[in-house]
């Protein structure tokens, strides 16, 4: 049997991992991509307390499924919200729309 | 004992692909070390039994988002993107390794601090039935989770539209 901590510290670690890729990177896809990282963290996490501490019930199992059919359609939205970004500036690098204006 | 030894692989190997991701200079290889991380993913959801839950994020995450990551990066740009040597900032990079640290170091003291009744042990080691997981998602009973699903379809219709209205820009060219 694994102990919780030893999955909490592997969220932990992706979870910043997650955060310190969103901090550094300039390019839009890029940041998309630590996002999923961030998520995928905390869908475990939800899963392992649901497994390990309340394993009667299934609230932590159903909410990381909802979670992941959350973060599907965020990407795909994101993901139309760059491609139009890109059409627009014909760049994806961030500061290419701090004005926010077309 | 398998199982130890099971997490300690994919734990290696799912923090492994996770810094090459946010550390890789290449865009396209990013994208595939994320897919490595959600496989890694996956088989941690198998470990803690919930093997539905394995096979949604295989299905959904490795096979459809990873799939819109790839279809956006060849769509994007021939130059911008593929081959894309991104320059990263020193002052950057510190700060994003400051941020990290310190929030792991608190994460991880907090937890350390506290003790955690397991209770792993109460249930046998066998996958959670089918049955049981189709009940509670389609019941409208205490615990059963009939709303949520119909909200979560009405959510991604909402959102299909929304990417239609999102990329469907031709009107405004033609003025």
């Amino acid at each position: 049997m694994i102990p919780v901590v030893c999955y909490i510290s592997l969220s932990a670690i992706l979870f910043f991992t997650g955060v310190f890729g969103f901090v550094t990177r300039r390019n839009l896809i890029a940041m998309l991509i630590s996002v999923e990282l961030i998520l995928n963290a905390v869908d475990l996490q939800f899963a392992v307390f649901n497994r390990h501490l309340f394993p009667t019930q299934m609230e932590g199992m159903f909410f990381t499924l909802f979670s992941i059919g959350v973060s599907a359609a965020e990407t795909a939205v994101a993901v139309a919200i760059i491609i139009n970004v890109y059409r627009h500036f014909h760049s994806d690098q961030v500061n290419s729309i701090e004005n926010m204006k077309l | 004992m398998a199982n130890q030894i099971v997490f300690a692989i994919l734990a290696t190997i799912i923090v492994a692909s996770a810094i090459y991701s946010v550390a890789t200079k290449s865009i396209m290889r990013a994208a595939t070390a994320l897919l490595v991380v959600l496989f890694g993913v996956a088989g941690m959801y198998f470990l803690l039994d919930y093997t539905f839950l394995g096979a949604v994020q295989i299905s959904i995450y490795a096979g459809g988002i990873t799939m819109i990551y790839i279809f956006a990066i060849q769509l994007v740009s021939k130059r911008t993107l593929q081959g894309l040597q991104e320059r990263l900032k020193g002052s950057k990079v510190i700060a994003g390794c400051l941020a990290a640290l310190a929030g792991i170091v608190t994460v991880l003291a907090v937890v350390m601090k506290y003790q955690f009744i397991d209770m792993f042990q109460q249930l046998p080691d066998k996958e959670m039935e089918m049955s049981v997981i189709g009940n509670t998602l389609m019941g409208a009973g205490k615990y059963q989770y009939v709303l949520p699903f119909e909200f979560i379809s009405l959510f991604l219709l909402a959102c299909i539209i929304g990417g239609l209205v999102i990329l469907n820009n031709k009107k405004e060219e033609n003025k």
